[in-house]
């Protein structure tokens, strides 16, 4: 651990009933890193995520983010806090229209009174319409979201998520169900919002993880595997056994 | 949203306000006395039914108590006017109390010797219990079925309170207003029954205003983003608990406003307003009307209580049915209401079954875009 980490996840564990989610996992992030995560299925990857945003209390273990425990704090703090996520199914308000969810996303502060009293800040619209051109989008925002396509929708939270100003982004399985050139797309976008902000991606996609170009972290059965670039980690030999599959297979 | 839906919704507002004033104005010389009071009666139920809209079709919350801040408000409109009147009775208490061998004035009863007291524990009292018990609730994250449940529950925790306090609130019989006096004048009189439904005709198109301008802009986009999905809400960093707390709060103020008009109007308060039925009724009147229109919520409880008093003196007994079926209807065939079918695609689709329209070939959004122009 140094002061160059945004943040530490110190041996956690976490227990359901007696299973172990996650066991002893621990993981460093450093500022304006790009990290992949991959596993096989029930490797703990969502846990992971679920640990830092405080959906889930870790067992034992601690969680440090920006010098600060995250563990034991509520959803909405940790949000506040500066950690932003992305689902892995599209999780975007239907009902509203594209404009209305990303005003929920760029608003600060999130208080009532501020909701209700005043109007949208001029710089906040304009973030809006910036986010709208990144995720083409800008014909459809007064849309209702629930009537986007299942790539749009994908898009649309990347743009939510960015619009919330997190300095840690995790982004849960983005280019599911996605076209490959969508797929390109969010993998160029990814890469260039990374240096500015902290970014872990969690995917199955391997042409999509190679294309990200960053440090691939393996998960299996709640530890770290294995660390390290994407050369490194297809020629383990643990790593094979576990997830990509011996040669002869 | 296209060019054709917002003339719609315009054309339905504006015929709306000119169908309300015109009535408003008409009704007190036109209707009987008699009519007009139930008029007056049932706009007033039409506060509690914006309330329920605000909390259940905006925000997703059931509540099946809101008959608790519905009669907390009526009590004390009514110990206010009890209070006023009671010069001539031993003691200068209310008449009830000599039932009961009470000589002193309950301490809870002195505040609403002041009207300015009254006027503002009529819709803060009720607020303030709706928040408390709101926030118990939410902050541990009670909701769905459970939420509904509890808000049950606690109704009859208060009925049944109520009911047997006879020596606080008179108990079952409960307080008694029409033969009370305000202003040098009998509360039960015509001429102050027709006061009564002009301020409550007021106060009704008062509340929606104030309904529109909460939901409308981010706050009610919270308030759907929380009924939608509220983990999502709370990772993105509002806090659900204050924005329910909010609003159930706010919809405690507005039953607490309703009962107080509904009790001077009606002529007593009494535990009956808690009683678990005619929560559910308030209930029933929003999802009839429609969900989450707001408008549909002051029809669906006006409406729906002018055909139960119809109904009832031409068939007395019947209207139980009448009322479920009602129900089954709009849960079966009109899941948005009446209000939210006809601004939905229910009229256009209805008139394609009969052959009276074309039928749509593609998606709706496409066609009606592409008639008026609108790119896409």
């Amino acid at each position: 651990m140094n002061n160059k980490d945004l943040l530490n996840l110190i041996n956690i564990t976490v227990s359901f009933e007696g299973f172990l989610a996650l066991n002893k996992l621990n993981l460093n992030l450093k500022k304006g890193e790009l990290r992949a995560v991959i596993g096989p299925n029930g490797a703990g990857k969502t846990t992971f995520l679920d640990v830092i945003t405080g959906k889930v209390k870790p067992t034992k273990g601690e969680v440090i983010f920006k010098g600060k425990s995250l563990v034991g704090r509520k959803e909405h703090k940790i949000a506040r806090l500066g950690v932003g996520r992305k689902f892995q199914s599209p999780r975007i308000f239907e009902n509203l229209t594209v404009k209305e969810n990303l005003e929920i996303s760029v608003t600060t502060p999130k208080s009532p009174l501020n909701l209700i009293n005043k109007n949208i800040k001029d710089e906040q619209l304009n973030e809006i319409e910036r986010l709208v051109k990144i995720v083409n989008l800008a014909q459809k925002v007064d849309s209702k979201a629930g009537s986007l396509s299942h790539g749009q929708k994908q898009w649309l939270e990347i743009a939510m998520l960015v619009g919330q100003k997190p300095d840690l982004m995790l982004v849960d399985e983005p280019v599911a169900g996605l076209t490959d050139e969508e797929t390109d797309l969010t993998a160029d976008l990814l890469k260039s919002l990374s240096g500015e902000n902290t970014v872990v991606v969690i995917d199955h996609d391997m042409e999509f993880i190679r294309r990200l170009d960053s440090n691939v972290s393996v998960l299996n059965q709640g530890t770290v595997l294995c660390e390290g670039t994407m050369e490194t980690i297809q020629k383990d030999k643990k790593v094979i056994d576990v997830y990509l599959g011996r040669p002869e297979d | 949203m296209s060019l054709s839906k917002i003339k719609f919704d315009k054309k339905i507002v504006l015929s709306f306000w000119i169908i309300l004033i015109a009535l408003i104005i008409a009704a007190p010389t036109i209707l009987p006395v008699f009519r007009l009071n139930l008029l007056g009666r049932y706009l007033s139920l039409s506060i509690v039914a914006l309330g329920v809209d605000l909390i259940w079709g905006y925000t997703g919350l059931l509540s099946l108590g809101q008959g608790i801040f519905f009669a907390l408000g009526g009590y004390c409109a009514a110990m206010y006017l009890q209070i006023t009147s009671s010069s001539e009775f031993p003691n200068n208490i209310p008449e009830f109390f000599a039932l009961y061998g009470v000589e002193k004035l309950p301490f809870f009863w002195e505040p609403f010797k002041s009207p300015v007291f009254t006027f503002f524990a009529i819709w803060i009292i009720p607020a303030l219990v709706a928040g408390l018990i709101g926030f118990l609730v939410f902050r541990n994250r009670i909701k769905g079925v459970y939420f509904s449940i509890l808000t049950q529950a606690s109704l009859l925790v208060f009925f049944n309170f109520f009911n047997g306090q006879q020596k606080l609130i008179n108990g079952t019989n409960g307080l008694k207003t029409d033969v009370t006096q305000l202003f040098g004048q009998m509360v039960g009189s015509e001429s102050m029954q027709r006061i009564f439904f002009w301020i409550t005709a007021i106060l009704v198109i008062g509340a929606w205003f104030f309904a529109k301008w909460v939901v409308k802009g981010r706050f009610g986009n919270i308030l759907i983003g929380i009924r939608d999905d509220e983990p999502r809400v709370r990772f993105t960093g509002y806090n659900p608990v204050i924005f329910k707390t909010i609003i159930f709060s706010i919809a405690g103020g507005l039953a607490g406003i309703s009962g107080a008009l509904y009790t001077v109007q009606s002529g007593i308060v009494s535990p009956q307003f808690m009683t678990v039925p005619f929560s559910i009724e308030m209930v029933i009147w929003v999802a009839v009307g429609g969900r989450g229109t707001l408008l549909g919520a002051i029809l669906g409880a006006v409406f729906i209580n002018y055909a139960k008093s119809l109904v009832s003196e031409a068939l007395p007994a019947s209207w139980m049915f009448i009322q479920g079926g009602l129900f089954i209807l709009v849960v079966t065939a009109l899941p948005e209401g009446v209000l939210g079918w006809i601004q939905g695609d229910g009229p256009r689709n209805l008139l394609q079954r009969f052959g009276l329209k074309r039928k749509i070939e593609t998606y709706p959004s496409l066609e009606v875009n592409n008639k008026e122009g609108n790119n896409e």
